[in-house]
Formats: C-alpha cells, sequence, structure tokens
C-alpha cells in the first residue's frame, strides 16, 4: 500500500487510500481504501447508508474529503489528485464522468441539447470562446456538426434517437435514466461514475441497461464505477464488487467471491448476536494479523 | 347542436337558482367590503377638524355592480363558453391549432417594416413638430425599455440569474458617456462602445464576489450593489455632480458629419434647408436605438446557438449537472453577467445622448424593479415577448399621460400617469393568471435533428440563481 504510485500499474485506473470523510460528529466513510481497474466494471455496493454515494462525492468532487487520496491515471499516463481538483475540473480534465441517484437531466432543453451541452468544453475551445464563432472564423461550424453527430451515435446506442427533439423533461423515467448516462459520455469520460442507473427501472428496462453499460465498456473501453442495490445489475455485469458497510470496505473480491462472503451476509440480511460476536472476533483477528 | 342544447334548457332553472344566489352572495360581500372603504368618507373641514360623511348611492352602485356582474357571469356567460366547449369537443377540433395566420408567420418582417416606417408615417401624418411626442415618447422610450430587457434576459431569462440591481449598469452606461465626453470632448460613436465595455467590467467587478450566492441572497445582494452605485453617484459631488447630475451632455451627431447642435455650421437642418426642430435628432436617435435593439437581439440569438448560450441555459436549469459536466459554472455566469451589463451600458449612454442630462433619480431601484416585470412578463428567454410586454407596460404608461378625459370623469385633479404602478400591478396579476410563464412562454430548442418543436414553458425552469 505504501510504495503507491511507483507500483501502481497501467491497468489500475482509479485508486482511493485512506478515505476519510467526517460530518460534524458523523464519520461517513472511515479510512476507506479501494481500487477500479481499467476496462472493467467495478460496483460498490452495501446497505442503505453505507456512505457509497459519500464515495461518489468525494470521487467527483462534490465534497472535499477530510482526508486520503484519490488518484486517476489517464490513459496518456497523466496522473491527477482528485481530491484537489474542483468538481468541473475532474470532468474536464481528469474524465472522470458521473450521474446522479435523483436524475438531473436539462428538463427544459431537448435531449439533442443535453448532449451538446455535455460537449461545452469541447465546444468552447473550437469556438475560439466564443469569439471567433460569433465572427464566423475557425473550425466552430465543423466541429458544431462533429458534435451533432457523436450525440446521434449515442442516443443510437441509448435508443433514444426517436425522442432526439422533444424536452427532456418528457421521457419516462427509464429513458431519463439511459439520457444521463448518454450525456455523461458525451463528455468523452475514461471513468464513468453511475449512482444507482437502475434504481426505479421495470426488469426490462434493467435488461436493457445492462446492455448499454456492456456496450460502453466493450466498445468505448470506459472503465465504470457503480453504486447499485439492483443485484440482478450488479452481478450480472461488474468485474469486481466492492462492499461497505458503514463507511468501511467490508468486503472486496469478484461477485462469486463476495456474494458468498459471510460479512456481507450478516451485513446484508443480518445475524444473530452470537452470530455476530464471531464475525467481529474474525475481523479484530484480521486487523491485528 | 340540438343535442348538446337541449339538455341545458333543461338545467337551466337550476343555474339560474344559483346565479341568484350567487348574485345575492357577492352583493352582501360588496356590501361588507365597501361599507367603510366607499360608504364612508372622511375629510378635513374649515377648522382642520376630521369629520366624516356618507356616500350611500356610491355604495349602492358599488354593490349593484357586484351583485348583477356575479349574476351575469354564473346565470349566461357560463353556460354559453361552457355549451361552446362542449359542441367543440364534440366536433372533434383541438383547442390549438396548428397552422399560423399569414400575419403569424411573418410576425417578424412586418415588425420590422412598421418600425422602419413609424418616424416617416408620423411625420406625413402629425407633420414635424408633431410627430415628437410620437417619436420620442412612443418610439424611443418604449425601445429604451426593449433594449434593457432584452439585456436583462441573458441574465435572467437564459442564465437564471435573478438580478435586481439591472440599473447599475445602466447608471455606469449613462454616466461613462456624460462624464466621458465632457472631460475628454469625445463623441457618441466612440463613447458608445467603451461605456458598453466599462458596463460589462463593472458587471464582472460585482459579478465576482455576489455569483458565488444563490437564488434569494444573490437577488437581496445584486439589490445592494444597484443602490450603493446609486449612493455612490449621488455623493461624490466633485465627479459626479451629486444629486444636481450632469447637464449639458453634447448630442449624438450623424457620424461627425451632420451635428444637430443649434450653433453648429454643420446643423442637419440647416445643411439641408429645413426649419429649425428638435424632431429631426429624435427620428435620428430613435434609428441608433432600433439598431442597437437589432443588434442585442442578433447577439443574443447567435449566442444561444453557440456553446456559451446553451451553457446559460443549462445553468438556468440545473447548476450541478453543469458542474458535473466539466462547466465552468462561475465563468459562465460571469460573461453572462457581463453581456447583460454591456446591453444595458450602451442603453446607458444612449439615454444620457437622448436626455442631455443624467441624474441618480432616473437610476432608481424601480427601474430595476419595471425592467426585471417586463422580462417576467413578456415570458423569460423570449424575446419577442419581451418586446411585446414593453410596448404594452411603457406604452400604457405614456399612454396613460394622454388619457385627458378622465379627468371630466374623475375631477380636475385627478392625474392619470399617477395610477401606472396601479396597472402594472394589475397587469401582472391578469397575466400571472392567464399566462403564467408569461406571453411567450415555450422556449425554441437552438439545434434539432428532425424537426424545430417549440418547448413547452411546463418543462423549462427559473432558475434558482
Amino acid at each position: 500500500m505504501t510504495s503507491g504510485n511507483t507500483t501502481m500499474t497501467r491497468d489500475t485506473i482509479l485508486k482511493v487510500e485512506h478515505l476519510s470523510m467526517r460530518f460534524g460528529g458523523l464519520m461517513a466513510i472511515n479510512d476507506l481504501s479501494l481500487e477500479a481497474r481499467r476496462g472493467e466494471i467495478t460496483a460498490l455496493i452495501g446497505p442503505n447508508g453505507a456512505g457509497k454515494t459519500t464515495v461518489f462525492n468525494c470521487i467527483t468532487g462534490f465534497y472535499k474529503p477530510t482526508m486520503g487520496m484519490i488518484t486517476m491515471n489517464r490513459r496518456n499516463g497523466e496522473q491527477h489528485l482528485l481530491e484537489r481538483l474542483s468538481d468541473f475540473e475532474i470532468t474536464k480534465k481528469a474524465k472522470v464522468a458521473r450521474t446522479f441517484q435523483n436524475i438531473r437531466l436539462f428538463s427544459g432543453l431537448t435531449v439533442l441539447e443535453n448532449l451538446l451541452v455535455a460537449q461545452h468544453n469541447k465546444l468552447m475551445k473550437a469556438s475560439g470562446y466564443t469569439v471567433m464563432g460569433l465572427l464566423g472564423i475557425g473550425s466552430y461550424k465543423r466541429e458544431a456538426e462533429g458534435s451533432i453527430e457523436l450525440a446521434r451515435q449515442w442516443l443510437e446506442k441509448a435508443d433514444l434517437i426517436d425522442r432526439a427533439d422533444d424536452p427532456a423533461g418528457d421521457l419516462p423515467y427509464g429513458a431519463q435514466r439511459r439520457l444521463e448516462i448518454a450525456r455523461a459520455m458525451c463528455t468523452g469520460p475514461e471513468l464513468l461514475c453511475l449512482d444507482e442507473p437502475a434504481a426505479g427501472l421495470n426488469p426490462k428496462e434493467s435488461l436493457a441497461l445492462n446492455t448499454l453499460l456492456n456496450s460502453i465498456r466493450d466498445e468505448t473501453g470506459t472503465s465504470i464505477l457503480l453504486i447499485e442495490h439492483d443485484m440482478s445489475v450488479v452481478m450480472e455485469i461488474s468485474d469486481h464488487v466492492v462492499v461497505l458497510e458503514y463507511g468501511q470496505k467490508i468486503s472486496d473480491g469478484t461477485p462469486d467471491h463476495v456474494k458468498n462472503d459471510p460479512k456481507v451476509i450478516a451485513a446484508y440480511l443480518g445475524v444473530d448476536d452470537d452470530e455476530l460476536e464471531e464475525v467481529m472476533h474474525e475481523e479484530l483477528d484480521g486487523g491485528s494479523l | 347542436m340540438t343535442n348538446a342544447q337541449s339538455p341545458a334548457k333543461e338545467a337551466a332553472p337550476g343555474v339560474m337558482a344559483q346565479a341568484v344566489k350567487e348574485g345575492l352572495f357577492a352583493g352582501i360581500l360588496a356590501f361588507g367590503m365597501f361599507l367603510l372603504y366607499v360608504g364612508i368618507e372622511t375629510y378635513q373641514n374649515i377648522d382642520n377638524a376630521l369629520v366624516w360623511r356618507t356616500r350611500w348611492g356610491l355604495l349602492a352602485i358599488f354593490v349593484a355592480v357586484s351583485a348583477i356582474g356575479r349574476f351575469l357571469v354564473v346565470g349566461f356567460f357560463k353556460p354559453r363558453i361552457d355549451r361552446r366547449k362542449l359542441a367543440k369537443a364534440k366536433a372533434g377540433i383541438p383547442e390549438v391549432s396548428d397552422d399560423k395566420g399569414f400575419f403569424h408567420r411573418n410576425f417578424l418582417k412586418i415588425a420590422m417594416l412598421a418600425l422602419v416606417l413609424y418616424p416617416p408615417v408620423v411625420v406625413s401624418l402629425y407633420g414635424v413638430q408633431g410627430s415628437l411626442k410620437f417619436v420620442d415618447n412612443f418610439g424611443i422610450q418604449i425601445l429604451i425599455y426593449v433594449m434593457l430587457a432584452w439585456g436583462l434576459n441573458v441574465v435572467v431569462g437564459l442564465a437564471g440569474l435573478l438580478d435586481l440591481g439591472y440599473v447599475a449598469f445602466y447608471a455606469v452606461g449613462a454616466y461613462s458617456y456624460a462624464l466621458l465626453s465632457q472631460t475628454f470632448g469625445l463623441s457618441f460613436w466612440v463613447l458608445l462602445p467603451m461605456a458598453g465595455i466599462l458596463a460589462a467590467f463593472w458587471g464582472i467587478i460585482l459579478g465576482f464576489p455576489v455569483l458565488r450566492l444563490r437564488g434569494d441572497y444573490l437577488a437581496i445582494v445584486t439589490l445592494a450593489f444597484g443602490e450603493i452605485i446609486r449612493l455612490v453617484l449621488m455623493n461624490w459631488t466633485e465627479v459626479t455632480g451629486g444629486t444636481a447630475g450632469i447637464s449639458g451632455i453634447a448630442k449624438a451627431s450623424i457620424f461627425g458629419i451632420w451635428s444637430f447642435d443649434v450653433g453648429a455650421s454643420n446643423n442637419f437642418a440647416r445643411s439641408f434647408g429645413l426649419p429649425m426642430s428638435s424632431a429631426y435628432y429624435k427620428i435620428f436617435l430613435f434609428y441608433v436605438i432600433l439598431a442597437l435593439c437589432l443588434i442585442t437581439a442578433y447577439v443574443t440569438i447567435k449566442l444561444r446557438s453557440m456553446p456559451i448560450g446553451r451553457a446559460w441555459e443549462a445553468l438556468r436549469e440545473d447548476e450541478i449537472a453543469c458542474r458535473s459536466l466539466g462547466i465552468d459554472t462561475v465563468k459562465t455566469k460571469l460573461t453572462a453577467f457581463a453581456i447583460g451589463a454591456m446591453f444595458g451600458g450602451f442603453a446607458g449612454s444612449f439615454f444620457a445622448a437622448r436626455q442631455g442630462f443624467v441624474s441618480p433619480e432616473s437610476f432608481v431601484f424601480l427601474e430595476s424593479a419595471v425592467i426585471l416585470a417586463i422580462v417576467v412578463l413578456g415570458g423569460m428567454g423570449s424575446l419577442t415577448g419581451i418586446a411585446v410586454a414593453a410596448i404594452v407596460m411603457v406604452g400604457g404608461t405614456e399612454l396613460l399621460r394622454e388619457m385627458e378625459f378622465l379627468k371630466h370623469v374623475f375631477g380636475e385633479d385627478f392625474t392619470p400617469e399617477l395610477y401606472r404602478m396601479l396597472l402594472f400591478g394589475l397587469a401582472m396579476v391578469a397575466v400571472m393568471l392567464f399566462k403564467p410563464r408569461g406571453f411567450v412562454g415555450s422556449r425554441q430548442p437552438t439545434a434539432f435533428l428532425k424537426e424545430r418543436k417549440s418547448v413547452s414553458g411546463s418543462f423549462t425552469k427559473e432558475g434558482h440563481g
């Protein structure tokens, strides 16, 4: 652990080390360390209130962690310490995009416009920070057409092409979820953080979501970090699962490994008091070793 | 049709009973409400003592109007409207039809033509001197507010930042023109862009500390900044002339070729052998402000379809989502503030050149409120709606001044323009009741794949700062 950055392989895209987040007297995350590997889907699960969304907010800069280090390794070899960047820089420079647990679309803009807003930084540069674009000089026009083309590709992938010119607020719930993912992908991220993407979806929509996420991973090589309660999604698509409880990691491994971990079962299903003691002892032993 | 009418006729006695009941109730309510307001009048007698007298006749009229009015509405108007709606629904005619009339389709062209032809038409109707009132009070006055409201629209309507101190930038523009032209003798055409840049500069300076606030907090602080600028203008007597203001500000010229100064050798009227009149200057100013308005509209429309304009609208919809997409919200807000302030500055320098006099009194909070009211009434974000709102509100108040005949109704000491705020309020209540999103509540998308469908106002948000 201490050797840190030097031994970090090119395969690790995100490394969270000794992360702690305190809200007043509440320790929402307590000394959490985890890794997400490039080109994989990493799932973060845990009971309600385990601190999953807080971890996300720390990674994406919406919270400043009390302690700890979050390192993002970009494909081009750049390293960014996310805890030092502000939220919009994390998307802009470190190429980490996110979605929200309660969908946050621009409901008064059309579906297409939502995807164009996501390409803001690229288009701003092309339009010479508005000045050149206003005067009609430079590559803005070509770039603007390119951005519509990219939006069209994502709309097709997310099966929203027929609704492209409708206001985003007019879409049904499942489509809004897919649009939010498509919008995050339009920022050109290397790591996509999804906060409960399957919440409120019916089984058919869940299945479509699985397909979409798999195709994102396989076709664009984007790594995915997701929080999810829906175990059919988690066990189906994730390559690696991290389990949190009370702000601490209780298990980490392949879906099969996590599924059979007694601590995870205890956390999810609850255990008798004597059994709990057993588990606690185990934990203490593990800690002292 | 017969089907529709027969049940209505059967129900008629019930409707009549209901109407009588509601009419009586309205009468009692009106009696209770107006008994003290209208029925009794207090006045001072010759000994300065407060005495009262009754006005039963007037009270009876008030009560009768409410009772009969309610009776008619419930007994006759409502059933008729309901029957018509029912008949329409039976015939299968949708309430909203998509095909637009000739006027609707060519609205922009017709409006442009009317505006360009307005001064010559007025001159030919009322003569050169007689046109003054129409060009100045109804033309220039309205267009200044159109421009100000379009400028504020960038901040409030597009970016969703509630700015209650917009008039500060108007003041910065006006005073920059007044001071710079008096101190350095620079011409209007040099100072116009400079006033805009200075106002934008102040927009950034004020915006920088303020824009980390949101919603109500932002509104209060911008209100305070507006007042601070006015107080500085009022108290920095050595530079701004204090409450007395600055007078004798140079007039604008036609690009330095013709002047409107009476004594100048290249005076416009003299050069063309026309009789001396201040109307030529006003007509010239009308075209200047028209051009400024068109530039404002052009830039706003252009910016809306650029990434920065889309970011403004996205900011209005959801700021947190904006940041998650890598948009620097502080910079985006600052540009909106600066662009809005710049238009305010242009309008301000034009105002100074038109009046020839500026004083802090022209830049009170009420002005900010009026401009904001125009933006809200017009429909936030819609240029057409805002222009219509400006015509109705500003033109309406100017029209009140013309209503001399009201003096015959309400007595000699009745000054109709004092009631403009009351009418403003009434108009706002009416618009908010019938068109809660303003005259034009829908929004035109800036890009489309297959067809451009306007977005209904129920989806757009007002922004939270």
